[in-house]
């Protein structure tokens, strides 16, 4: 596994277990209320379940399992800054969307963190469009 | 494919099917007249779907997939890989039976089995989380 897909991956793990234990604390909640602030959890553990986990899981393995390039000196591609600059831009991104929703005083970083989302996502796709490929191309 | 992992995948298969009946559900009571609870499924519904179906699926196919731990060990633990299937599926398993009716507030009480729903599935997503960490590495 290439060392960004371990980053990615791992990164995603982290997600996993937080989104889980803030969606099993409000779990817990809707059958013992212990804190009304609980609830202001949701939009987070959405973000993090979402698009820390979900999407940035399935980005981590395309990074490793699409085809390379045999005769180039990167097997990945030229361009795999792109593919580091969407991990950086998408877990930027997310804590920022969850800081938004978490901080009123800070919920102008919520649209910043989708933006940041959205531009991870085009720059990653920018690295792997030239790898979907047929074989030996 | 290594018997967890099929058995992963297959649960994840059923709760696919069961979430899409529960999406059913919910939206067939805008035109059928069906119980009070069938309005409190969507978040079982999303649940079934996002853990019990996608969620499932990914553990199912990393467990399979995921580069070896070790020799001796390929797959880490299968203690702990077991350990998290059955919390995982019991966890969910007791939403499913608990959220509506809790929801409602029907009785019997069952926000005992909400909460430990809640604790199951908090207790087998970390299990996973460690269980898999090692896994992640370059070759």
């Amino acid at each position: 596994m290439p060392p960004l897909s371990v980053w990615m991956v791992r990164v995603a793990l982290l997600h996993l277990g937080i989104g889980f234990t803030f969606g099993a604390l409000m779990l817990f909640d809707k059958a013992a209320p212990t804190h009304p602030d609980i609830w202001r959890l949701w939009p987070l553990h959405i973000e993090l379940t979402l698009i820390g986990w979900t999407v940035q899981l399935a980005m981590g393995v395309a990074f490793w399992i699409m085809p390379r390039f045999a005769r180039l000196p990167n097997r990945y591609g030229r361009r795999t800054t792109l593919a580091w600059a969407a991990f950086a831009l998408l877990n930027a991104g997310v804590l920022a969307v969850c800081a938004g929703n978490w901080w009123p005083s800070l919920a102008d970083l919520t649209l910043a963190g989708r933006i940041a989302e959205l531009s991870a996502v085009i720059l990653f796709i920018i690295h792997l469009w030239p790898r979907i490929k047929p074989p030996g191309a | 494919m290594p018997t967890l992992a099929r058995w992963y995948i297959k649960a994840g298969l059923v709760y696919f099917v069961l979430a899409l009946i529960a999406g059913v559900l919910v939206q067939a009571r805008t035109v059928v007249d069906l119980p009070t609870w069938v309005a409190t499924l969507r978040p079982v519904y999303v649940h079934l779907l996002a853990v019990g179906w996608i969620t499932q699926l990914i553990i199912g196919v990393g467990y399979w997939m995921f580069p070896k731990f070790s020799r001796e060990n390929p797959r880490g633990s299968e203690q702990l890989a077991w350990a998290t299937f059955i919390l995982l599926n019991v966890g969910l398993a007791l939403r499913v039976i608990s959220e509506p009716r809790v929801s409602i507030r029907a009785e019997p009480d069952l926000s005992w089995m909400l909460a430990l729903s809640a604790v199951l599935q908090l207790i087998a997503g970390w299990l996973f989380v460690i269980n898999t960490w090692a896994r992640i590495k370059e070759r």
